[in-house]
């Protein structure tokens, strides 16, 4: 079932259709796709590896606010992944 | 799906790494269509490369950071070690893709290429009809795609569907978006005719008049419109008739690297052909030799082999002054600006092309086959 990023238990993973992963040449994350190839800048490429269908967006931003030393993330995430979710990179999952 | 590699950077003069890989398995194919971009002379073409073979360019280019894999042919079903190629693929991190036209593809097939870790099926089609398709493909095969479609989703495969298309399908756009929504397809590639190989043999059949690209762009809005996201749409208006030269392959050796069955390594399927020109053969050199040392491969990278007019274009940036093997085939002259550009001088050959597409043709549509390649080899019918 696929659900809105602001309902606050949902889970977002990589959609059925894409493959993330690192590509040591291009230094980056890509998103993978039938025939086709998106490099993913370094916030996103650190957003995406963490939507595994098992963190709620409050978790991911927590984890990106440690790993990065800083606070107030969450209304970057949630703009990326609302735009990521409107591409169909991502695909939400209910608790 | 071009349009996700990279586009619209400036000309940069490092050699960037290969980033997609096709292999061109064999060309051997049961299928005869006059649209096929496999070269004239294919029938001339020596012995395949053996999986031993296969399995090295495979580790070489994705060591270079080739990652995605489009496993290609005439139809790559034709190869029994196809499994076993994609099994190597998926080790090394590839992205596989398998361009079929779905004949040879069972459930025991599909199942072993399932199991090893093939991630995606692109299945042509050649029209919405029986008729047709079976026409344009000169052999029996609707109803063989109509069952391999249901394997594919069956097996869970994000599914690709392509159509060639022409003069004698472009009316049937609808009916063609249709029957990709009606067999669960995620993406339909309706891939407008391009003229190299059989397809520019066959020219005067399959352009289509600028009336047929109008009507059938207007379709493709309105169909986007009704199915939403449930089926994405690709459908780029052809060169000839877009003024502009297309960004070929991404840039000459830039982007995309294609090995054909005899091992050839070619920056684009069609290179092949181009005269003065020595290709390498992943017999003897090594894929990193082939991408970062080869004449060949450098031959058209960057600016400095461009006319004086692509070199003064603020353009060239966009589309690296379009397709060598354009420019070639209809010039003569492979330096040339791509005639599909309206600021290029033989820009006429086009429009002229065009205009014949607009009359009866004079000669026969000739198949793909064998047979016709060694004729054609053979001196008995011209390219002209």
């Amino acid at each position: 079932m696929i659900e809105q990023p602001d309902n606050a238990g949902s889970r977002p993973r990589i959609a059925r259709l894409y493959r993330l992963q690192w590509e040591e040449a291009q230094q980056a994350h890509v998103l993978l796709f039938p025939e086709g190839m998106i490099k993913l800048n370094g916030s996103a490429g650190e957003i995406l590896r963490r939507c595994n269908g098992e963190r709620p967006m409050a978790v991911i931003v927590a984890e990106l606010e440690v790993t990065f030393a800083t606070t107030g993330l969450t209304a970057d995430v949630e703009s990326f992944l609302t735009a990521a979710t409107e591409k169909g990179w991502v695909e939400w999952s209910s608790p | 799906m071009e349009q996700s590699l990279n586009t619209e950077q400036p000309i940069i003069n490092v050699i960037t790494p290969p980033l997609w890989l096709v292999a061109e398995l064999t060309y051997s194919c049961p299928l005869h269509c006059p649209f096929c971009s496999n070269p004239l002379d294919f029938a001339g073409e020596k012995a395949e490369l053996s999986t031993t073979e296969w399995i090295r360019v495979l580790q070489e280019a994705r060591a270079l950071g080739a990652v995605q894999l489009g496993f290609s042919g005439g139809e790559p079903l034709m190869r029994k070690d196809l499994e076993l190629l994609v099994a190597e693929g998926h080790r090394l991190g590839y992205y596989t893709n398998l361009i079929t036209s779905g004949a040879g593809l069972n459930e025991v097939r599909i199942r072993a290429l399932k199991d090893a870790g093939l991630d995606h099926i692109q299945l042509s089609f050649q029209d919405s009809t029986r008729e047709m398709n079976d026409f344009l493909s000169s052999a029996r095969t609707f109803d063989l795609k109509r069952r391999v479609a249901q394997l594919i989703k069956s097996h869970d495969f994000p599914m690709v569907m392509n159509c060639v298309i022409h003069r004698l399908n472009i009316d049937h756009a609808d009916r063609i978006i249709d029957l990709a929504a009606e067999i669960g397809a995620e993406y339909l590639e309706l891939a407008n005719t391009q003229y190299y190989g059989w397809a520019l043999r066959n020219r005067d059949h399959l352009i289509p008049s600028r009336d047929q690209l109008r009507r059938a762009e207007a379709t493709v809005a309105a169909k986007r419109a009704a199915l939403g996201t449930r089926l994405k749409i690709l459908f780029v208006v052809p060169d000839y008739f877009e003024g502009r030269p297309k960004r070929c392959m991404n840039g000459w050796a830039t982007t995309i690297l294609c090995v054909n069955p005899a091992g050839t390594a070619l920056p684009c399927q069609a290179a092949r052909m181009l005269p003065d020109m020595s290709f390498p053969s992943v017999r003897a050199v090594s894929v990193r030799d082939i991408w970062y040392e080869s004449e060949a491969f450098k031959r058209f990278r960057g600016e400095s082999w461009m006319p004086a007019l692509c070199r003064q274009c603020p353009e060239r940036g966009v589309d690296y002054g379009g397709c060598r093997c354009q420019a070639y085939l209809l010039t003569g002259n492979v330096n040339a600006t791509d005639p599909v550009c309206d600021k290029s001088p033989d820009h006429g050959i086009v429009l002229a092309a065009i205009e014949a597409g607009e009359r009866a043709p004079l000669k026969p549509l000739l198949f793909r086959s064998p047979e016709n390649s060694r004729m054609i080899m053979g001196g008995l019918a011209t390219l002209e």
